[in-house]
């Protein structure tokens, strides 16, 4: 039995006209601003820039006022206005050893050449609610020192003189674009790369805890975290030559993780890569960690079997809007299947009665 | 009059000039023999504005577009990639092919797509010194009985329908006019 | 002459890439103040768009793709034929248009005083920003002190 229906419409609208009220809020409140948003919730508009994968600050911060703050929606928001945008082109590689760091720290290396900048971090305070910052108030200005006028150069580059980090050689490669192709598996790392920078934060967490706590544990340290702005430059065909495009803020993890050796490789320390739009330290850690353990083939280590070293599982569950998606629709009116699934139970249901009633009357 | 440059010759208003150039170009392919004026892009010679119009209309930086025979010059290069971003490749990895039939050469050297995936295929567009409604009679889908079309090489085309569903795709050119020949279309008789 | 070229390529690629950058209240600012801009025609109208960013595994390796970026494009022509195009990052299709008028006018006779009034000073405040993170970046580096050293 199939019945069409239509109707709602009206419900709809009426629902959309409360919605909005209700996203204002009480008018005795001031309303937000989109610069309030993208200047106060700045680390709000990072997430949604990184998993919406794009970098435009202000349009964050509107899609994550017109979402009311819930972040998987505005992300959603975002993801849905990108693929308005026709592609100018790609950047050239971004180059983070030229970034000027507003934050750069390394858990391996106390005395590394640029020194330990901790940046405007959460990591040393006491995790007490702040009630001064309920009432309205002036900040102290930060204080300033001498400033570094020299690039930060990455860790890594002091340990390839010992041969003793594996490698990452340059290579010219065209990347697979997740955007343009369905992705395919085995995918390699520069996809599973651009899946999990722009995978949900709560989910690439979970898995990069998970190898923490021994499924696929790759004992892992920040050999390197840095936070700053990088330019982007792009080949400009009709100048016939490159231009600065523009400046993003990135996060850089690099763990260094122990490695006893492999089959095919000798004993050394192996890396894991994290990269991410904006100031995302937790998801670019997190992402280092899950690069790593996807890794397990290529450095020849034993597949055990953990979520974490299997490619289709991290990258199919990683987008919080594919997820959201298939998850979230199942709310939507499903009338005639449901209709059909109640006819079949109740025939089961009829059936079942009769195989018990004669057998109780026999009793 | 502006100064002339070599960047010259774009659309007025993109949004709206790609909107009436693509709904003419789905018209034609989706009624083969049926033919429709275009414009809007005055591209370099000795691009017709036909296929000028075409090109900026269908193509983008993940398009590549085969230039063929006379038709490759450095000015019609330098004002694709300008208005389209589009890379220019040889033959055989074309999206689209853009020269008369002569030049484009044999039609064994464009991809004709694969059976999981028909459609990546080559589009050409022949550039032709006339058009007509006359000629070659045409069936298939989207021929209410029969139509006719001045077409370049009646065997070719054929042997690329019997292809079908791989094969590629035609446009044809001729000033602002413009026709099409998809791959679904049986050729009958010869004109 | 090659090399000719290539100094003007570098100095066209320099203040190209200070508009890209260039916050907009401060670059509208600026250009605001030259006065009226000359006619021109677009060869290309401003559209907004994206472009993928890349960067590279472990920082040094194969390239991946990150993530996009808004960017703003245009290009004109000046009465006399000279050609600017603009580049600019974000949405604003009048900041795009202002950076094209600026490198049009860049390789004009115009150059000196644009330079003077635009170019210069919005290399300065931009580098003043960036001086004064840097500076208090700097003010959050740590200095250690050895307590005690084990193997003594």
């Amino acid at each position: 039995m199939y019945v069409a229906v239509k109707g709602g419409e009206k419900a709809i609208d009426n629902a959309h006209a409360w919605l909005a009220e209700e996203r204002r809020g009480s008018t005795d409140v001031a309303e937000l601003s989109i610069a309030q948003i993208r200047e106060q919730l700045s680390l709000a508009v990072n997430r949604v820039m990184a998993e919406g994968s794009l970098y435009d600050p202000d349009l964050a911060a509107l899609a994550i006022k017109q979402a009311r703050g819930d972040l998987i929606e505005a992300i959603f928001l975002i993801r849905a206005y990108r693929t308005t945008l026709p592609r100018f082109g790609y950047s050239n590689p971004v180059e983070t050893g030229e970034m000027t760091c507003d934050r750069r720290i390394s858990a391996t290396f106390k005395d590394a050449p640029g020194g330990q900048v901790l940046g405007p971090t959460f990591d040393y305070t006491h995790r007490l609610l702040d009630f001064k910052l309920a009432a309205e108030g002036e900040v102290p200005a930060a204080p300033k020192a001498q400033p570094r006028e020299e690039t930060t150069p990455h860790i890594t580059e002091f340990l390839k003189g010992e041969d003793i980090i594996q490698d990452e050689p340059a290579c010219d490669a065209t990347p697979g674009d997740l955007t343009r192709e369905p992705m395919e598996f085995p995918a390699g790392r520069p996809l599973r790369l651009q899946s999990l920078t722009r995978g949900d934060e709560g989910f690439v967490l979970g898995m990069a805890y998970s190898t923490q706590r021994g499924y696929a544990r790759n004992h892992a340290f920040v050999g390197e975290l840095r936070i700053g702005k990088v330019a982007v430059e792009m080949d400009i065909p009709e100048l016939g030559f490159a231009i600065d495009i523009g400046e993003v803020e990135l996060t850089e993890c690099e763990t260094v993780n122990q490695f006893k050796g492999s089959k095919t490789e000798p004993p050394q320390f192996t890396r894991g890569y994290g990269l991410v739009f904006g100031q995302s330290e937790r998801k670019s850690i997190a992402m280092a960690l899950v690069d790593r353990a996807l890794r397990w083939e290529e450095l020849g280590e034993d597949n055990l079997g953990a979520p974490a070293q299997d490619e289709e599982f991290v990258l199919s569950h990683a987008d919080n809007i594919q997820a959201t998606g298939f998850l979230e629709h199942i709310k939507l009116p499903h009338y005639v299947d449901f209709q059909s699934e109640l006819e079949l139970v109740r025939k089961l249901r009829r059936e079942a009665e009769k195989r018990i009633t004669p057998r109780e009357a026999a009793e | 009059m502006s100064a002339q440059t070599q960047f010259s010759g774009g659309f007025d208003n993109a949004p709206i000039d790609a909107a009436h150039a693509f709904r003419a170009a789905m018209t034609v392919m989706a009624r083969p023999g049926e033919i429709r004026l275009i414009s809007g892009a005055q591209p370099p010679a000795p691009l017709s504005v036909a296929a000028g119009t075409l090109l900026l209309t269908l193509c983008d930086p993940e398009t590549r577009v085969h230039l063929a025979g006379d038709l490759d010059t450095g000015t019609v290069r330098q004002w694709l990639t300008f208005h389209t971003g589009a890379p220019i490749s040889e033959a055989p990895e074309a999206d689209f092919a853009v020269g008369s039939w002569q030049e484009l050469g044999p039609l064994s050297q464009y991809r004709s797509g694969t059976p999981e995936y028909p459609d990546r295929s080559t589009t050409l567009i022949v550039e032709c010194d006339d058009l007509q409604q006359a000629g070659a009679e045409l069936t298939g889908p989207g021929i209410k009985d029969t139509a006719r079309l001045s077409l370049p090489n009646v065997p070719a085309l054929r042997a690329n329908a019997a292809l079908y569903p791989l094969g590629c795709d035609f446009f044809f050119t001729s000033g602002d006019r413009l026709a099409a020949l998809p791959r679904s279309t049986q050729i009958r008789v010869e004109g | 002459m090659a090399d000719h070229q290539n100094i003007a390529n570098t100095a066209r690629r320099d203040w190209m890439g200070l508009l890209a950058r260039a916050p907009d209240d401060a670059l509208m600012e600026l250009w605001g103040a030259v006065g009226t801009p000359p006619g021109f025609d677009w060869l290309r109208s401003p559209e907004v768009g994206g472009v993928m960013v890349r960067g590279r595994t472990g920082g040094t390796g194969a390239p991946f793709n990150l993530g996009e970026m808004t960017v703003t494009r245009c290009s004109l022509v000046l009465k006399d034929g000279t050609v600017g195009h603009g580049y600019v990052q974000g949405r604003s299709k009048r900041k795009a248009e202002a950076a094209a008028l600026i490198d049009a006018l860049m390789q004009t006779d115009a150059a000196e005083d644009i330079r003077d009034r635009v170019i210069t000073p919005l290399s300065q405040q931009m580098q003043e920003a960036k001086t004064a993170r840097a500076a208090k970046a700097a003010a959050t580096k740590v200095e250690f002190f050895t307590l005690v050293r084990g193997e003594d």
